[in-house]
């Protein structure tokens, strides 16, 4: 497999007042595309930042983060937008839904960047919607579905414009055991069948044996790495 | 297209979520509204108040008053002055080749508004047999003529309407002398319908000024005739008096009270804008506050903050229309058209319909779109520069 993201001593301080606070200082990671990684880790141990870091929501302080080869902390705040909108899929903790959209259309906002018509946005929505099982609830709102429902519906968003890389941040938090293997479970089939790298960010061990890999982050460093089955 | 498209989304969700945040956004709605309706009030009676003085008057009668008044009821005008002006050129001459001239003259007398039970000063206006002639548009809508040489007067129906006592028939009385009603006349609305007419001998008479008069109107031949008799007054040492068009002197008239309404109603609005501004901009950044997550969640997924802040600044906009049109709506129900009396220059009542007219409402609403447009500006400046890492926030 290629290499997809390449993260090379990287740093990432803030200034809070006089206090500059160090997250991390010469980070190094290699992602390869169709990998499916946990990254684990006690709370301030800079997985969010890693993970915003990966998605193009922050920059390095130093260091350089490419992504199929391209420099990707060089772009400006428009290009990072299209970035993002072209490369990467999201799924947050608390699914991040437009309450006052119905599915159908939640799905099709990463479409809408996109120069596609209308018909064939619609077209690549109920694609998406098949995949997570929920072609037939394309009309109804967010609060009309339970929580994995929605977090399926998430997944759909995440996957719509065909991204390579889903970040997902916490994305069986906020569920049930039995929903959390679901979800999970269909991020492996994303993985598998699909080919998305995923980069998944967790605190639940049970969670984690589903990547193939799992990187454990503390204080700012990857203390050990090891390769699930 | 693809901006287009975003901004579209970004607006939609913003406007379809108003009703989650329906308390701060009704308070923006109402206070807007307040604001335009307080503004629209006041333009509307200013705008029928100069409707009504600017609809008096033709441009082809002079009227002549005493050099240096400013009113009518400043003016003396004695009977040799008004035989001197029936010989100035260019005034229209009857068959019989005497001049078409109205020697009158105006006095206050006492009325009481319909409305409030409160004293007001009204005019009687003394005209001379050839007065009705020089008020074109002037028609009889009820009773006759009063009859020359009696205690007869004929009422405008503006001020029948506003004042008690002043209907067909009725007796009513000025200091010692008791007058009869006989004739109701109207004038296109014009501020004529705002007097009472009688025989300007009787007038004389009973108010005991002798035979002087105030004002003297003549038609002119022409619009030129006006310089040829400023040039016979001013050429004639027993004259020497001020010569105007009936339409500029009513449009003079006007001036000063359409800007006093003006000067009040317009710093009141826009002390209330500032209020309103001040709620909307709270409503605002507390809807920026409220979506913070779903702006962010969008960023993440490749919005750009144009939308963002395009999409905010709608809303804003929006909540602004909603209130300006409800404004306009309540002040077109309530008061457009509705008749109501103001103390003219002459130190008598004017009776006028408010005028609510589109331009005033295009101005209203240009008001409350810089109360939305201030309003949403700076919350969607912030929202647009909202950090992304928002969109992982809880709750």
């Amino acid at each position: 497999m290629s290499d997809l993201i390449t993260i090379t001593d990287a740093a990432k301080r803030f200034v809070k007042g006089r206090e500059t606070i160090s997250i991390f200082d010469k980070l190094n990671l290699t992602i390869e595309a169709g990998d499916f990684i946990a990254i684990m880790g006690p709370s301030g141990s800079g997985k969010t930042t890693l993970l915003n870091l990966l998605g193009g929501i922050d920059r390095p302080t130093d260091g350089a983060i490419s992504f199929d080869g391209a420099r990707v902390d060089k772009l400006t705040e428009s290009q990072l937008s299209a970035w993002r909108a072209a490369n990467i899929g999201f799924i947050f903790q608390f699914y991040n839904l437009m309450p006052m959209l119905n599915a159908a259309r939640n799905v099709e906002l990463p479409l809408l960047l996109t120069g596609l018509s209308a018909k064939e946005r619609a077209r690549r929505v109920q694609a998406a919607l098949k995949i997570v099982g929920l072609d037939q609830r394309a009309s109804h709102l967010p609060r009309e579905m339970s929580g994995g429902q929605q977090q399926r519906v998430a997944i759909a968003r995440a996957i719509v414009a065909d991204p390579k890389m889903l970040l997902c941040d916490e994305p069986t938090g906020d569920l049930d055991r039995k929903t959390a293997d679901e979800i999970l479970g269909m991020l492996q089939l994303l993985n598998r069948e699909m080919g998305k790298t995923i980069i998944m960010v967790t605190h639940d061990a049970e969670a984690a044996r589903y990547a193939n890999r799992v990187l454990h982050l503390d204080k700012g460093r990857f203390v050990e790495q090891g390769a699930m089955a | 297209m693809r901006l287009l498209n975003q901004i579209i989304a970004v607006s939609t969700i913003n406007l379809k979520s108003l009703p989650q945040r329906f308390l701060p956004s009704l308070s923006t709605i109402v206070a807007v509204a307040l604001v335009v309706g307080v503004l629209l009030a006041f333009m509307a009676m200013a705008a029928g108040f100069q409707r009504t003085l600017q609809g008096t008057g033709s441009p082809d009668i002079a009227i002549l008053m005493r050099d240096g008044s400013q009113q009518e009821v400043n003016s003396v005008i004695t009977l040799d002055q008004v035989r001197l002006v029936g010989e100035a050129p260019g005034i229209v001459r009857k068959p019989d080749g005497s001049p078409l001239i109205s020697a009158e003259l105006y006095v206050i007398v006492d009325g009481v508004k319909r409305s409030t039970g409160t004293k007001a000063n009204l005019p009687l206006r003394g005209i001379g047999a050839d007065g009705p002639a020089l008020r074109p548009g002037m028609t009889l809508v009820a009773g006759r003529m009063f009859a020359p040489g009696s205690n007869e007067i004929i009422v405008g129906q503006a001020l029948s309407k506003e004042f008690a006592g002043f209907d067909l028939g009725q007796q009513v009385r000025f200091g010692t002398t008791v007058w009869t009603i006989v004739g109701t006349f109207a004038m296109e609305g014009s501020v004529f319908e705002s007097e009472i007419w009688g025989d300007v001998r009787v007038v004389q008479s009973l108010f005991q000024r002798g035979s002087s008069f105030q004002t003297i109107r003549v038609r002119m031949q022409d619009q030129g005739a006006l310089d040829q008799i400023k040039a016979f007054s001013e050429g004639d040492p027993r004259l020497k008096l001020a010569v105007t068009s009936e339409q500029d002197f009513f449009a003079g008239q006007s001036s000063g009270t359409v800007k006093l309404i003006q000067y009040a109603g317009w710093p009141l609005a826009i002390a209330m804008a500032l209020g309103a501004l001040a709620g909307a901009l709270n409503t605002m950044y507390s809807s920026v506050a409220a979506r913070s997550r779903e702006i962010a969640t969008l960023r993440c997924i490749g919005f750009g903050g144009t939308s963002a802040f395009i999409g905010t600044l709608l809303e804003s906009l929006v909540l602004a229309v909603i209130g300006g049109l409800i404004g306009a709506l309540a002040v077109w129900l309530l008061f457009d058209g509705a008749s109501t009396s103001t103390l003219g220059q002459g130190f008598t009542q004017i009776v006028f319909s408010i005028a609510l007219t589109p331009a005033l409402v295009a101005q209203a609403m240009v008001l409350a779109l810089g109360v939305g447009l201030i309003g949403g500006i700076f919350p969607a400046w912030r929202a647009a520069r909202l950090p992304i890492a928002a969109a992982y926030a809880q709750g």
